[in-house]
């Protein structure tokens, strides 16, 4: 297919439909509206359902009945509206029912403003509700990972039977880029044996979807067993067979500096790296490309061999302690953000790399 | 010889874990025989809420969801548009549907979505222990009114059935008690009508059982169903709120 | 200008169509096989306010989509001027829409081109295709798409109720086109003094 020039929000939808999507439940807010826009419009006619409900609140519930009864299903909101859904996304990890949920980030605090954000991370990688759970975390860092994202999260969702979140900010999803988009796929909604409804001809006696253990034993046990889950998904990240997809690694075999930072933040410290580089600055970039499982090996390999890391966010400093956590001290760990709602400049980031490798 | 009781196809073998007098086990009951009379146990989905009747899942057998609070109808609003043939049923309390849930209730019942809500109000939380609920009487002594409720800081009892009815989508609201045998078989009846017709595809049908809690109120099972016949029924009359199809005269 | 890339900030008031234009610019550079990207400003200040968006058409991948430093500022209006003006890369250009900006005294080391696009477009008996004015002019100074990339692509981003808006919005990027061809337009990097002399 021919490339076409489409905003993140539409490409995320696009690609939804494209990935056999066919349930929508949403709710209005900006910076994510074209999303529920476009689906009001492109799903009817793949003869799928678009329902904007009464609250973020009721909107994640809705996914949580749709993904518990086999559909491929999704919702998007952004920060405040994210916070709104938390409840459902606790009930849908610890039922293990598979969906998707975008967050186009804005700035907060509380109502904050519209503005791009990265500061939802800390509620993005560490679960986000009430319990002991976790989502898988996506960043693209373009429109065209948007979609590559979208169609790729769903898959995720399913194989691993969790939600997972694309975690996107204000600037990617409304900003336009060219996009290849992929042949459709088909999905069934009777494909999963476990869910309502499912009427194979192996159906077990009846199906439950469930988040309550009221025994402490058995939600000792069944927390374990998720443990066990987000064990094996951190594995095949960090070693397996999503290890290319986890993280994107540039210039930094000779690097004496390097920027850490994911969506946005990453292609401006990509034109920080080329400017370095001019400069005579050994500069390299590492951008996570999925937040949670972080990339932990990756950093620890870099930091034997490079001198210094600078992450950049949009934020006051979040992802910023995984890379610590990581470097556990072998190497300075340099921050610099800018929050709510401001972009740093390539100009600033140079700045600071200054401050750390020339200090004079 | 002739078998004249049993246990509803759709009720599982466990038994219910209710305090004694409790109505939700006939309640449960008569959702199971209006699920086997219409022949529809193997497509049935319910929603559970939080309440007391969290473990509904556990009486009924076929496929459950467990919903948060007060979610249940955006739950089976999701399960619903996935599966149109199934037929989806919510089984919520009076805090869990009319306070808060009462964004998802209104919401399902406006859209009109094609599922049936069983309501169950007796007036009191009682999983967490008897506190005030949304439908608790004036002047009711509970956990968190020790002094009786009072209208001018708590309000008033809330009447679902009554708002449901207002608006245009729903088929079928009625509310319904079980306080004796005329009454119970006029709930059955209900009930059944409820499902028909969301197994005919007509719409949203909504039926309010006016229930009692002996336990959190206090009350012996036999004085319990004579004072919410002497005090709740007034507050909360009896009747069909909403009929578009005529069900109840077919 | 830069044959390897193009960084565009374009600025006007709510209602210029100011999206469009960078839209247009975009899709053509897409279209001429170039990487793009475009960004809008959202939110409050576009409705009735000013409205802005930055493209960027290149040879090669483009890294960062945002643009501290503008090759090109394209101001529709006073307050785009005002705001823009100084980010613009040395040696960049300024062009603006002389119908409703006057001269006054720009910096003497951009390019300043200036079009009364609003004046064009009300010629041509539509005020609304300032815009597209501007798109045609801006095609004479591209390096990275034609003015016929410009016009095959233009059809295309009309959506089928304007299908009747195709002409006039054809004729405003010939317009716009062969008003700088003829080169009625303040050229030269170091204008400075001819603004202040005149």
């Amino acid at each position: 297919m021919a490339k076409v020039l489409m905003k993140g929000n539409e490409a995320i939808g696009e690609a939804a439909v494209l990935a056999g999507c066919r349930y929508y439940f949403g709710y209005p807010i900006t910076p994510q509206s074209e999303l529920p826009a476009y689906l009001s419009k492109r799903l009817p006619q793949v003869d799928g359902i678009f329902v904007q409900a009464e609250s973020e609140v009721s909107a994640i519930n809705m996914v949580y009945g749709a993904g518990s009864a086999g559909a491929r299903v999704m919702t998007s909101s952004s920060s405040p509206g994210i916070s709104l859904k938390q409840e459902g996304i606790s009930y849908i990890a610890g039922a293990e029912v598979p969906c998707l949920i975008v967050n186009v980030v804005r700035g907060g605090p509380g109502l904050g403003n519209i503005a791009p954000a990265q500061s939802d991370y800390w509620q993005a990688t560490r679960g986000g509700g009430h319990g002991d759970y976790r989502t898988i975390v996506l960043a693209p860092n373009s429109v065209q990972e948007m979609a590559d994202m979208t169609i790729e999260g769903f898959e995720l969702a399913d194989k691993f039977r969790n939600p997972v979140l694309l975690l996107s900010d204000g600037v990617l999803g409304q900003m336009m880029e060219p996009v290849d988009l992929p042949e459709p796929k088909d999905y069934d909604v009777n494909s999963k044996k476990w869910a309502l409804g499912y009427t194979g001809k192996d159906k077990a006696e009846r199906n439950l979807c469930s988040s309550i253990f009221l025994d402490v034993d058995e939600l000792e046990e069944h927390n374990w067993h998720l443990y066990q889950k987000y064990q094996v998904i951190s594995d095949l990240f960090s070693k397996g067979e999503f290890k290319d997809f986890a993280v994107e690694e540039h210039l930094c075999d000779d690097a004496e500096i390097i920027l850490v930072g994911y969506g946005i933040i990453s292609r401006i410290l990509k034109t920080v790296v080329e400017k370095c580089r001019k400069r005579g600055i050994k500069a390299g970039l590492v951008r996570p490309k999925v937040l949670w499982p972080f990339p932990t090996a990756v950093m620890q390999r870099l930091a034997e061999k490079t001198a210094n890391f600078l992450v950049v966010e949009m934020s006051c400093g979040q992802m910023v302690e995984d890379v610590k956590l990581a470097v556990n001290g072998k190497k300075p760990v340099y921050f610099f953000g800018r929050t709510g709602g401001t972009i740093p400049s390539d100009f600033e980031i140079l700045n600071e790399v200054d401050k750390i490798v020339r200090p004079d | 010889m002739k078998q004249v009781f049993k246990r509803p196809e759709s009720l599982s073998k466990t038994p219910f874990h209710y305090c004694p007098g409790c109505d939700h086990g006939v309640i449960h009951r008569l959702v199971a025989e209006a699920i086997d009379e219409l022949e529809v146990k193997d497509r049935a989905i319910g929603v559970a809420p939080v309440g007391c009747s969290v473990f509904a899942y556990d009486y009924f057998d076929f496929d459950f969801n467990q919903a948060a609070h007060g979610r249940a109808p955006a739950v089976a609003t999701g399960i619903k548009r996935t599966r149109p043939d199934g037929i989806v049923f919510t089984y919520q309390g009076d805090g869990d549907l009319a306070a808060i849930g009462t964004a998802e209730i209104i919401h399902a019942a406006n859209r009109g979505e094609n599922i049936t809500v069983i309501f169950v109000n007796n007036a009191i939380y009682g999983m967490t222990g008897g506190q005030m609920a949304p439908t608790s009487l004036i002047g009711m002594k509970t956990q968190t009114s020790p002094y009786g409720r009072d209208a001018a800081t708590a309000g008033h009892p809330i009447k679902m059935c009554e708002m449901i009815a207002t608006l245009e989508s729903p088929v079928y609201v009625t509310r319904v008690t079980i306080n004796n045998p005329a009454n119970l078989m006029k709930a059955k009846k209900a009930i059944h009508n409820a499902f028909k017709l969301q197994k005919e595809g007509k719409g949203f049908s909504f039926v309010e059982v006016v229930a009692i809690c002996p336990t959190n109120w206090g009350k012996k099972p036999a004085d319990s169903h004579k004072w919410l016949t002497e005090n709740m029924l007034p507050v909360f009359p009896l009747g069909t709120f909403k009929d578009t199809t005529g069900v109840e005269k077919a | 200008m830069s044959t390897k890339v193009e960084r565009i900030i374009l600025a006007g008031f709510g209602g210029q169509g100011i999206l469009f234009l960078g839209k247009v610019l975009a899709e053509t550079g897409m279209q001429a096989g170039k990487n793009v990207s475009w960004i809008p400003s959202y939110g409050p200040e576009m409705r009735g306010g000013t409205a802005n968006c930055t493209v960027i058409l290149s040879e090669n991948e483009i890294a960062s989509p945002m643009v501290t430093v503008p090759d090109t500022v394209i101001a529709m209006n006073r307050p785009s001027v005002a705001k823009f003006n100084l980010r613009i890369k040395a040696g960049g250009m300024l062009m603006y829409n002389s119908s409703l900006i006057e001269r006054q005294e720009f910096r003497d080391d951009i390019r300043l081109v200036e079009i009364p696009a609003s004046d064009i477009a009300e010629e041509l008996g539509n005020p609304r295709v300032a815009n597209l004015v501007m798109a045609g002019a801006y095609a004479k100074f591209s390096n990275l798409f034609t003015y016929e990339d410009l016009r095959e692509t233009l059809p295309k981003l009309m959506p089928a109720n304007k299908k009747d808006m195709v002409e006039i919005n054809m004729a405003a990027l010939e317009k716009g086109f062969n008003y700088v061809q003829e080169k009625k337009y303040m050229f030269g990097r170091y204008v400075y003094s001819v603004f202040k002399g005149i």
